[in-house]
């Protein structure tokens, strides 16, 4: 788990016509899971979730996990986003194991290197669009240390939210936005802390067509321009086909096409 | 940084917890009144307990006293010196007044406590010329009648009374009675066990007929006129009519001249001869049974075995007024010399008299309990049988009570502000269970659960700090205004709230201890926390997962 971890800059440079198997052959694996167990007690009676899932994505990957509904597909984003914890199986992030780690540990995991966006994108009603980009850095740093790079830090998040076209809502509180622009406040926050890692749980899945075709076009500029490795769920295929790559999970496993 | 944000966002829209906060505010302000109150009661009291009494004070068990106060107060010096300031000797027996109700002419009996006091040294012990009411004494007592001018300076109006009041009323007299014998009503031998009252003023509307009344200074009295007030009286007259109502035996003055004449000057307490109450019109009024200038006459038992009523003339010289009514109502003061004299105190050969207690002022800062330890070494019980006090000893009963009191005020106002806290409680449950999904977004981002636990922990910190500092205002500025408020209550329910007939003060005093404001706050900001302490700890025991999905 570096913090120094830079793409290389060819990465950047690569596009989604070549050959996704070809390219990311070459690239190392950012996340790899094996045999990912997970079941939920309903009162006396347990519903397994996952049956041993692997999972692998490759730096600079545009991978999407489809599945219909209560196929376990966001169990297994949550286990990967290290929210929740496996029953049995093993996840590496970059080569180390983190599905074991202390708690402590997994939040600035969470914080630093992984960031996260839900479909129903899950901002704090009481801040501005700014204050929830600015959210991850304000949790990082102690009051004393984040009021030090503050203009830094709030500079970054002005160009995100630029860069998401939401410069003019920066002061608006969640409740003033759309569900797209709320989404692109979502991924600016996911961004703000330079995550190796983009997990997007449905990112598309309550807005409606145009919204969510903005929203997708973010994450593969976010993946093609930049590098990014992106793992996104969803349960409609024309989304996951923008896809480098594409598993399916069926009753809690992978189902290889 | 999240944590102070969020404290302060959900602080912002979040008004009802600032209604949770209420009940801390009124409790914070009504402990800060009571306690307020209740220091200035106990400061108040301990100021006149302690302005009456002095410091400490050797008492002899015996009514006749501790003989030969010298040596007594020598040895004293000598055990204590270094803290002494002042030492006088006093005596004190019972005594009963009887007195001439001056408007309606009846005899007055009441038990007294009779203090014979050194006029010099006695106020250097406590405060006792503060408590008179003619301005010279207050600044130099002396036991003889002043012209006019008692009272001067108090709030109400103290009726004529000294010189002026005692020529016109000699004058009157003596009218009365040469009146009576010339008519023929009774004889001249008879009219001396006449008792006609200087004042015809059995109805108040009524002015004095034939004597001009009373001036309300001494510039406005009028010229005396009649047989008995300019130079030498008739003789015939005079030599058959005993002037002076209150003869006695061991002075037989039978020229005794009451308007130019006083007997053995008395200082009475005020409640003694006057009654405090309301008029028709429901105004607070005193009224007196008599006044500086009148004659009392005090009987007291004298060191005979076994002791005999010893009766004497005294006039009233000055009132004393410590706004005690347990000591303005009994306390009567009289010359030191004279009182010993006449109860037979001093022993005829060696001229050594005795007294009945030695009153001590310390030095300011000096251990009252420890001179008093020392001097009970000095003075063995079982040989001397001398009580030996601390003002505080004398006074113990009441002032433990007020403590007592202010101490249950305060544990069950505690209580209350505790109860509040339970009202937190409730409240901040309720925010955590709508913040939820604010928990597990939060988690998401990396925050740790020791973060999330201080967000709630300083939401309830900062409510409590406002709800305490508005408590604090409200109570500092009820403090300041307490007697305004306690007027306008008067006005809407038209019962007085703090009737000056029933208490010593006329205003409710008050101390704010600031130690006092800084444990009341401080403790309410502690309940306010720990109230937050349990749903904070459930906000952070949230799992993120579970807290995302819940809607």
């Amino acid at each position: 788990m570096s913090s120094a971890y830079k793409l290389p800059e060819t990465k950047i440079a690569t596009g989604v016509q070549q050959s996704p198997q070809l390219h990311h052959a070459a690239a190392s694996v950012v996340m790899r899971a094996t045999g990912l167990m997970k079941s939920y007690r309903k009162g006396k009676v347990e519903i397994p979730v996952l049956n041993g899932v692997d999972f692998e994505v490759r730096e600079g990957e545009f991978q999407a996990i489809v599945g219909t509904s209560g196929s376990g597909k966001s169990t297994l984003l949550h286990l990967l986003a290290t929210l929740d914890q496996p029953d049995d199986g093993q996840i590496f992030f970059e080569g180390n194991r983190i599905d074991n780690l202390p708690a402590k540990s997994r939040d600035i995991l969470r914080n630093r290197y992984i960031g996260i966006v839900f479909q129903f994108y899950h901002l704090l009603p009481e801040l501005s669009a700014l204050e929830n980009v600015l959210m991850p850095l304000m949790i990082r740093y102690g009051f004393t240390k984040y009021m030090l790079r503050r203009r830094k830090n709030r500079q970054r998040a002005k160009e995100l939210l630029d860069k998401m076209g939401l410069s003019h809502r920066l002061k608006h509180r969640p409740r003033e936005l759309s569900g797209g622009e709320m989404q692109r406040v979502a991924i600016a926050r996911a961004l703000i802390a330079d995550p190796q890692l983009l997990l997007a749980d449905e990112p598309t899945g309550n807005l409606d067509r145009q919204a969510g075709d903005e929203i997708m076009e973010i994450l593969r500029d976010l993946n093609r321009e930049q590098g990014l490795t992106v793992v996104m769920v969803t349960h409609d295929e024309t989304i996951a086909e923008q896809a480098d790559r594409t598993i399916h999970l069926v009753e809690g496993r992978v189902q290889t096409m | 940084m999240y944590k102070v944000l969020l404290s302060w966002r959900y602080l912002k829209s979040r008004y009802i917890a600032l209604a949770s906060i209420v009940s801390v505010t009124l409790g914070v302000a009504t402990l800060i009144v009571v306690n307020s109150v209740m220091a200035g009661f106990t400061v108040e009291m301990h100021d006149r307990l302690h302005g009456v009494l002095s410091d400490i004070i050797v008492r002899s068990h015996n009514l006749n006293g501790l003989p030969d106060s010298e040596w007594h107060m020598e040895e004293i010096r000598k055990v204590a010196g270094d803290d002494i300031e002042a030492m006088t000797a006093t005596v004190s027996v019972p005594a009963m007044i009887n007195f001439r109700d001056n408007i309606r002419g009846q005899w007055i009996t009441q038990p007294i406590n009779l203090i014979g006091i050194d006029a010099t040294t006695y106020s250097d012990v406590c405060e006792f010329e503060q408590h008179l009411l003619h301005p010279l004494n207050r600044e130099q007592f002396q036991f003889i009648l002043r012209e006019n001018d008692y009272g001067r300076g108090r709030k109400d109006k103290f009726p004529v009374a000294g010189w002026a009041r005692r020529r016109v009323a000699a004058q009157w007299e003596q009218r009365e009675i040469a009146d009576q014998v010339e008519n023929g009503d009774v004889t001249a031998n008879d009219a001396a066990l006449l008792t006609p009252p200087p004042f015809d003023l059995a109805d108040d509307s009524q002015t004095l007929a034939g004597l001009p009344a009373l001036p309300d200074s001494i510039e406005e009295l009028p010229e005396l006129q009649g047989p008995l007030d300019n130079g030498p009286r008739g003789a015939g007259q005079q030599d058959s009519l005993p002037a002076v109502p209150f003869q006695t035996d061991d002075a037989p003055l039978l020229t005794f001249d009451a308007a130019r004449e006083q007997h053995t000057g008395i200082v009475l307490g005020i409640s003694i001869c006057s009654l405090r109450g309301r008029d028709v019109q429901g105004d607070l009024m005193d009224y007196y049974f008599a006044l500086p200038g009148d004659d009392v006459k005090i009987t007291f038992p004298n060191t005979g075995q076994p002791p005999k009523a010893v009766s004497d003339s005294f006039t009233i010289v000055d009132f004393y007024e410590s706004e005690m009514s347990e000591y303005d109502s009994s306390f009567a003061f009289v010359p030191l010399s004279k009182l010993q004299n006449l109860r037979g105190m001093i022993t005829a050969e060696t001229g050594v008299a005795s007294v009945s207690a030695i009153q001590i002022k310390l030095r300011a800062g000096a251990d009252l309990n420890m001179v008093r330890d020392r001097l009970q070494a000095r003075f063995p019980l079982q040989q001397f049988g001398y009580q030996i006090q601390t003002w505080r000893d004398m006074q113990g009963p009441l002032l433990s009570a007020v403590q007592l009191e202010t101490t249950i005020l305060n544990i069950l106002l505690f209580l209350i502000i505790a109860v509040a806290g339970f009202g937190i409680l409730a409240t901040f449950f309720m925010i955590v269970v709508e913040k939820t999904r604010d928990v597990g977004i939060l988690k998401s981002l990396g925050a740790p659960s020791r973060g999330v636990m201080s967000i709630f922990l300083g939401y309830g910190l900062s409510l409590g700090i406002a709800g305490s500092l508005a408590g604090l205002a409200l109570g500092l500025l009820f403090v300041d205004q307490i007697n305004v408020v306690a007027g306008w209550i008067e006005k809407i329910t038209g019962q007085e709230v703090f009737d000056p007939t029933v208490y010593y003060f006329s205003e409710i005093p008050v101390v704010v201890n600031p130690l006092t404001c800084l444990w009341v706050v401080l403790g309410a900001v502690g309940i306010a926390v720990i109230a937050s302490v349990l749903p904070a700890r459930k906000a952070a025991k949230l799992h993120p997962v579970e807290a995302l999905r819940y809607e």
